[in-house]
């Protein structure tokens, strides 16, 4: 196997008293897409945030193409732009339009000039579907074109990694399809994705493995057929039989 | 376009308003205000007593002042040049304090809650009166002659970085008003914190605190009044000389409060309309 894209190493985070990962272990290889599922506070989340550093780990190290995120000599803001991140509350510049949204870290980070990021902007806006509404702000979307937009505003740094935390958890049931079409795509192109979703069909139609995390910790870590059909630990039966129904 | 079902009325463009409604937005106030100005304004210019003292307070017979190269010739002009250079003073140096105050580096902390808990702590009449008669004096001394700070500047810088400090309180807020979200979704697309905060968070924060800003142009105007305890010549500070020499100090404090009545009015109704503007854009 070749070296892993993103490797943690017995990662602890504790918030004051409450511990939300208690010595996570995970490698995930170069185009794999991971989906993590779990019961709330499971750590799933705060798993997640640690392999951008949005969150700094209370012990343990990630590895991202073999860079420890903890070391001080790691530039931390050059790493992020290799990592993407889509956030359950979209999180879009509501100020900026759609189109400045997502030429803004092209411009400040990758000092792209005005023809180029406008023209990386449409592109991906053709490919999330929504080239019309380049002009638009935020505040004028629907959810799902707001996450579409945040997709696109996160691949615009081509990044080599591509995080997903709950993106379609906010949104209005039928809104959910356009954005997990979006992701499986993205998934079919050969991004890394490590996406937190119990969208289950997304996870059985895009993902070649599924974790499941309960009390900050790994319980399975297996493909999404393996997991449905045969549960290895009585948590996950129940978690299972809890989200399918 | 959503369809309607045949035969609902159509949706009313703009909701009609009871007349109690339209009385309660009409503003009465400014047009109550405005009347009794007027009338005064032109009871006073028949009044050669009144025409004396505003005469005094708008065109004094002394020589003129300079503040910051702008040349001042009378009380009303120097209460405005008070008034704006004190609040742009303010309004870049609170910005300054203002995202210290949010800063996680504890030197950038401390030293910007030092400053705004000193400035707040002490009345800003007793902040004038020191820098007027303590610490411009004081540097004078050791300066010499070539101190380029006149008794007139020190006083408004006085006003400017006193203020700065609330000012600063209300950037904070508005900084602190802004979703951590955003903050999160521009570190994690590479930005910097400096950068995330310049272009992300800024932008957002100081378009949602305008209302507060511009009331505090306002108070500051009024406040204004308070350099005349080091004789900065603007309004209050003419009414008092006209008072001393004439001892007429109905129509001398009466003109003053009118001057400042004036100029209040005209700031509120631009801050009226700048917070309606920024109301409808946000």
């Amino acid at each position: 196997m070749p070296d892993p894209i993103i490797r943690v190493v017995e990662l602890h985070k504790h918030f004051g008293r409450v511990s939300a990962l208690n010595g996570v272990n995970l490698e995930v290889q170069q185009g794999q897409v991971v989906v993590i599922i779990g019961p709330s506070g499971s750590g799933k989340s705060t798993l997640l945030r640690c392999i951008n550093h949005l969150e700094k780990p209370t012990h343990g190290h990630v590895f991202i193409e073999g860079v420890d995120l903890e070391a001080k000599s790691t530039n931390i803001n050059k790493m992020r732009t290799e990592i993407g991140m889509v956030f359950q509350q979209f999180n879009l510049f509501p100020h900026l339009t759609v189109l400045n949204n997502i030429t803004l870290a092209q411009k400040v980070v990758r000092k792209r000039g005005k023809e180029e990021r406008e023209q990386v902007a449409r592109q991906l806006l053709e490919r999330v579907g929504i080239p019309e509404k380049a002009d638009a702000y935020p505040g004028q979307l629907s959810g799902g074109q707001q996450q579409r937009v945040a997709i696109a505003r996160a691949l615009a740094m081509n990044p080599k990694i591509m995080l997903f935390d709950e993106p379609t958890s906010a949104l209005d049931p039928e809104m959910i399809t356009e954005v997990l079409d979006v992701m499986q795509d993205l998934a079919q192109t050969g991004m890394t994705m490590v996406c937190v979703t119990h969208e289950m069909g997304f996870a059985k139609a895009a993902a070649n493995r599924i974790i499941f995390m309960d009390q900050g910790l790994i319980v399975e870590d297996t493909t999404p057929t393996d997991l449905y059909e045969n549960p290895q630990h009585e948590r996950t039966r129940l978690f299972l039989s809890k989200i399918l129904h | 376009m959503s369809v309607k079902p045949e035969g609902s009325p159509k949706p009313a463009v703009r909701s009609r308003l009871t007349f109690s409604e339209q009385m309660r937005h009409f503003p009465w106030w400014a047009v109550i205000m405005i009347a009794g100005l007027a009338i005064a304004f032109v009871a006073m210019m028949g009044n050669p007593q009144y025409r004396e003292a505003l005469n005094f307070i708008v065109r004094p017979p002394t020589s003129t002042e300079m503040a910051f190269g702008i040349e001042v010739r009378n009380g009303l002009m120097m209460t405005l040049v008070t008034t704006i250079v004190a609040y742009l003073i303010a309004l870049i140096f609170g910005l300054l304090l203002g995202v210290m105050r949010v800063s996680k580096n504890p030197i950038l902390f401390h030293a910007s809650t030092l400053y705004v808990e000193l400035m707040r702590g002490v009345p800003m009449l007793v902040l004038i009166i020191w820098i007027g008669f303590v610490v411009v004096p004081f540097l004078r001394l050791q300066a010499g002659d070539a101190f380029p700070l006149t008794n007139v500047q020190g006083a408004i810088l006085g006003l400017g970085f006193g203020y700065a400090a609330y000012l600063a309180e209300v950037y904070r807020s508005g900084i602190e008003s802004i979703s951590h979200g955003q903050m999160e979704a521009a570190r994690s697309l590479g930005m910097g914190y400096v950068q995330s905060m310049r272009y992300v968070i800024l932008p957002q924060a100081i378009r949602r605190v305008v209302p507060p800003l511009a009331n505090d142009l306002v108070a500051l105007l009024k406040d204004s009044a308070l350099v005349s305890v080091v004789a900065v010549p603007e309004i209050l500070q003419m009414a008092r000389l006209y008072v001393s020499r004439t001892f007429r100090a109905f129509e001398g404090y009466n003109s003053a409060a009118f001057l400042y009545l004036v100029l209040t009015l005209a700031f509120i109704i631009v801050v009226r309309l700048i917070e309606r503007r920024w109301r409808s854009n946000a």
